[in-house]
């Protein structure tokens, strides 16, 4: 059975199959059009910017794929910042891996800056300047921020995967399906949040619901009721990455807070949709799932994904004073590493914390032999931690982090039943 | 109902998986052994098969592990899949471009039980070691 026909295709499309525009914009055009086929699109749509994951190093076919890129003199066609690799070219020294390893993976990273795109080298392209707006249709990689761009910002994405990202940057054009349509982006689910007012206030409620919601919601479009204005940018950004982690969530609506979710009719059809509730129990479970423990720790890691300007500022005036005895290490962006300015640099350093920026302490070998439990304030890196880097996690706000880091051993309060 | 979702041609054995599988964590790429604990099929090997399975899982980096195992011998030869899935069509199609294989990914039924030997194409899986 041939699908081709069902894409229509336009003669700029066309030219690109044909070769006309060179054999790597071929190449990329004949992988857009496929996965328009596999998706059923009715046709491509142009998209304004993207975001690229496959700078990360995950083997040869990576590198061959970039290389046969650049050697046919292809250059991305959009605005397209770079995902996390597994180096921090700021900080070189603290990776601890194999020099095999690192030099593959620096030649990926330049293959990719060979290409054109920026060296943001962050999983938060959301905390850069001129960010995508409402309704903007983008193509972005890197499953957080899939789910940031399309929930709190509005923009429209699809998942994009390793080689589709890249492909859709070089050709500027992407699968008109799923969630680039009006129709792909109503809820499906409906999810009430009952638990007593003062947990909203709470940053690691976020987190904990997100890690719910991708277990219990999968692919599905949550609805969220029960949250209001409290769910900040940085408190949606742990909620949806937390989701995408241990579920395949690439949007969820909050009603009354997320851009296209002003009342929940705005992001339902007539009726019927399936509901569910989450209370303080299923978020204590959450957090049992995600890792608690008792006792010394070994480390600390925080800022996954990246922490924002906003969120080292607030860590700087949360440390004043204080000192670490473990480890405890801060990922973040150099954008937002710039942003917050040289006094929050100071207090963070002066507190004992490491700044790893350009990678993540989950990816990459930068966290030694420890000798405890690490603890984190995010879901995503409490959920693969564990299997990347073979760690015991406890998971907790920042403030628990912070408390638990001085004193050398878990410290949590009991708002969330541990 | 069959679905070309890659065309290609593949004959050997067949492993038919109940569940999903993650390429990204799931397998091992160097060896092609399923290597997720929670899976039913784990200590089994992709590697040289037509892998029969209902939609891949996790991370979109599974493209990337997919296609470097295609290079290395370590992957399958075709895919049977109970429905279309992105990131498996992705990871074989740069697969087959890069490294001219021809790999096929097929939506379709998968015959039972999995002895024998099989061929996958554009009309389906089906046994040929019987008369």
């Amino acid at each position: 059975m041939n699908t081709a026909e069902e894409v229509t295709l336009e003669d700029r499309d066309l030219s690109a199959l044909a070769g006309e525009l060179g054999e790597g914009v071929k190449l990329a055009m004949e992988l857009v059009v496929k996965l328009a086929e596999v998706s059923r699109a009715d046709q491509l749509i142009d998209i304004s910017r993207a975001h690229i994951d496959g700078c990360l190093y995950h083997g040869q076919a990576g590198v061959d794929f970039a290389q046969r890129m650049v050697d046919s003199g292809t250059s991305v066609s959009v605005p397209t910042t770079l995902n996390v690799s597994s180096l921090d070219l700021l900080h070189p020294e603290l990776y601890r891996g194999e020099e095999a390893d690192a030099r593959e993976a620096r030649r990926l990273m330049d293959l990719h800056v060979d290409l054109g795109c920026k060296p943001t080298w962050t999983c938060a392209p959301y905390q850069l300047p001129d960010r995508p707006e409402l309704g903007e249709q983008i193509a972005w990689g890197e499953s957080n921020a899939i789910v940031f761009a399309n929930s709190v910002l509005g923009a429209r994405t699809n998942r994009y995967g390793d080689f589709a990202d890249l492909a859709c940057a070089i050709t500027g054009r992407a699968p008109h399906s799923g969630l680039h349509t009006d129709e792909g982006r109503l809820a499906t689910v409906v999810v009430e949040v009952e638990v007593a007012d003062e947990l909203l206030d709470e940053d690691l409620l976020y987190p904990l619901l997100g890690h719910w919601l991708g277990a219990n919601c999968g692919v599905e479009i949550p609805a969220i009721e029960g949250l209001d204005e409290r769910a900040d940018e940085d408190r949606l950004k742990a909620l949806g990455a937390a989701a995408a982690s241990s579920g395949a969530t690439a949007m969820f609506h909050v009603v009354g807070v997320t851009p296209e979710a002003s009342t929940l009719q705005a992001v339902t059809r007539s009726g019927g949709l399936r509901r569910l509730t989450v209370d303080s129990d299923a978020l204590a479970t959450a957090r049992m799932q995600l890792g608690w423990a008792k006792g010394n720790i070994g480390a600390v890691s925080v800022g996954t994904p990246h922490m924002s300007s906003a969120g080292l500022t607030k860590l700087a005036n949360q440390v004043s004073g204080l000192r670490t005895v473990v480890p405890f290490y801060v990922n973040t962006s150099r954008s937002s590493l710039a942003e917050a300015g040289d006094s929050a640099l100071s207090s963070i350093q002066a507190f004992g914390a490491t700044i790893v920026t350009d990678t993540c302490t989950y990816i990459t070998p930068i966290i030694g032999d420890v000798s405890g439990p690490v603890m984190t304030d995010s879901g995503k890196w409490a959920y693969y931690a564990p299997g990347n880097l073979g760690v015991g996690v406890v998971i907790g706000s920042l403030a628990e982090c912070i408390t638990s880091a001085v004193a050398g051993e878990v410290h949590l309060d009991e708002r969330f039943g541990a | 109902m069959t679905r070309v979702l890659v065309e290609g041609f593949a004959e050997g054995p067949l492993l038919a998986l109940d569940q999903a599988l993650s390429f990204w964590g799931g397998v091992d790429a160097g060896t092609g052994r399923i290597i997720d604990r929670s899976h039913p099929a784990e200590g089994r090997s992709v590697a040289g098969v037509i892998l029969s399975l209902p939609h891949g899982r996790g991370s979109s980096s599974a493209a990337t592990v997919l296609a470097e195992m295609i290079r290395m011998g370590t992957g399958p030869i075709g895919l049977v899949l109970a429905e279309p899935d992105e990131i498996i069509v992705t990871g074989v199609f740069v697969a087959n471009a890069l490294y001219s294989t021809s790999v096929p990914v097929v939506v379709t039924s998968t015959p039972s039980p999995e002895i024998g030997r099989f061929q996958l194409d554009s009309a389906g899986c089906r046994r040929i070691d019987i008369d």
